[in-house]
């Protein structure tokens, strides 16, 4: 039998994203300690992405990851909604890691990060990124399976973040 | 939209027509919000229609039933969709390891008193529990911890006494029935706490017969009675103080019934306003820096206590700074 052509790859799109977030936030999600229901600002984030492209193909599922929406062309457009640009970094990984594993999916394809909000699109190629995905993954890997969280450390997100009450209360 | 508790006093039917929730009764058909709805207690004699049902389920609102005497009966507890396998593993491992157990029974028993000292010193009695908290340092049996509670709490009970007036006596804490009208009062503000704290819980991936103090095969949610010890003082103690002393609650606010003291109707309407008002008044949190309210500290209790098991932060059980 021909081995599955992603290794390990059961990590979703979003672990990527806590990843660059916050990793205490990253272990409680992975431990199904969440807080997401109770954030209003994840409820608006639903709303704009169901509202504003409410005719695109969405929800896309691929294995462990689930992309927001895809349009279908020479090119593969993977495209990602987002509310602001403060986490932009974990952003743009989320999106590389998207990229990397169609790639091993033999799928050649670009990411589209859409901030509707700020009127702003911006254009993601793997190029030259799967060294930082692949460390990205390990750094998961290593916090997922570690016994417990890592301390939380203050930054401004703390204060929009839904799992404030937990770490600092 | 904050989400609010909904208290349901007189007879009726709850059901759903389309995605509304409805009560109805003799004065007519009321729509309710279902998304401003955090949680719903009811007192009155109120059919629920299966689907109403399905349809609270679905939004995950707890349905606490109390019976005609105002003691809690039960709970709808809907699907658990919060769930940590993780943490409920680590939850039972406290449990099953003396040394852990004992110690969160501990800061249940040690959180409750130094929450009964605060409270006497804003009712001006001179009293204090540094002897037994010095005896709960050494306890090495639950029961051992039992002991000096139920020592603390009658030591509280006299104390508190002292600055109540004729008439609203605690004299000796009885339960089923209470039988006089401090007791009644009580009773019936505890019936009501253990039910919100249940709510708090669901609203968390804690798992709520897994408890520490009190035994999880008490056939109850056991873990609402460990963190009751907190806030027994802090919300119950301190909402029955007030309404007896400003003569909101009256003799005749009562009625002798089952051989012991029971809330009219009337007396029960005054008991929940003044509960409702007291948990939805916030203090200010001096580590969120920001207002929360006083039901909102239950949740951040659960917090606290998941923090504990998963190994990131040891619990401090609340003391009041309020």
């Amino acid at each position: 039998m021909e081995d599955y052509p992603i290794p390990n790859l059961f990590i979703r799109g979003t672990e990527v994203n806590y990843l660059f977030v916050c990793p205490t936030k990253l272990w409680f999600f992975t431990h199904g300690i969440t807080m997401e229901q109770e954030s209003e600002w994840v409820d608006l984030g639903r709303f704009l992405h169901e509202q504003r492209y409410a005719n695109e193909e969405k929800e896309v599922l691929i294995g462990p990851i689930r992309i927001d929406f895809i349009r279908k062309g020479d090119v593969v457009e993977v495209h990602e909604v987002k509310m602001g640009k403060t986490i932009e970094k974990a952003h743009e990984m989320q999106a590389l890691y998207y990229l990397y594993y169609l790639k091993k999916l033999g799928i050649n394809a670009k990411a589209i990060l859409h901030y509707p909000k700020l009127n702003e699109k911006k254009e993601i190629t793997l190029e030259g990124g799967e060294k930082e995905v692949e460390d990205a993954l390990l750094q998961v890997e290593v916090i997922k399976s570690s016994s417990r969280p890592p301390k939380p450390v203050k930054k401004s997100i703390c204060n929009s973040c839904a799992y404030k009450e937990l770490c600092w209360g | 939209m904050r989400k609010k508790p909904l208290t349901i006093l007189s007879d009726g039917i709850l059901l759903r027509r389309e995605n509304t929730l409805y009560f109805e009764n003799e004065k007519g058909r009321k729509p309710l919000a279902i998304e401003g709805i955090y949680d719903i207690y009811i007192y009155g004699h109120v059919t629920i229609t299966s689907q109403a049902l399905h349809y609270l389920a679905q939004k995950g609102i707890v349905v606490h039933f109390f019976n005609h005497y105002g003691f809690y009966d039960g709970s709808f507890y809907p699907r658990e969709t919060l769930l940590s396998g993780d943490l409920i593993i680590k939850q039972a491992k406290h449990y099953l390891e003396g040394e852990k157990r004992m110690k969160l029974a501990k800061a249940f028993v040690w959180g409750g008193a130094k929450n009964m000292e605060r409270n006497l010193r804003r009712w001006k009695v001179k009293a204090n529990f540094s002897e037994e908290l010095e005896e709960l340092k050494s306890a090495e049996k639950i029961t051992e911890i039992m002991n000096v509670e139920a020592r603390i709490r009658e030591k509280y009970y006299a104390s508190w006494d002292e600055t109540l007036p004729d008439g609203f006596k605690i004299v000796k804490r009885t339960r089923r029935p209470p039988r006089n009208e401090m007791n009644a009062l009580i009773s019936f503000l505890n019936s009501r706490l253990y039910a919100m704290i249940i709510s708090e819980i669901y609203n968390t991936q804690l798992a709520p017969t897994i408890s520490y103090l009190h035994e999880p095969y008490e056939r109850r949610f056991s873990l609402a009675l460990d963190i009751s010890e907190i806030f027994k003082p802090v919300i119950v103690d301190r909402i029955a103080n007030r309404l007896v002393k400003q003569r909101v609650m009256r003799k005749e606010h009562f009625r002798e019934d089952m051989n012991g003291v029971l809330l009219t109707e009337d007396g029960m309407k005054r008991v929940i306003q003044e509960y409702n008002k007291e948990l939805s008044s916030s203090v200010k949190h001096p580590k969120l820096k920001k207002n929360v309210t006083k039901q909102r500290l239950v949740r951040l209790e659960c917090y606290k206590l998941i923090k504990h098991l998963v190994g990131l932060e040891e619990y401090k059980p609340l003391v009041a700074w309020f």
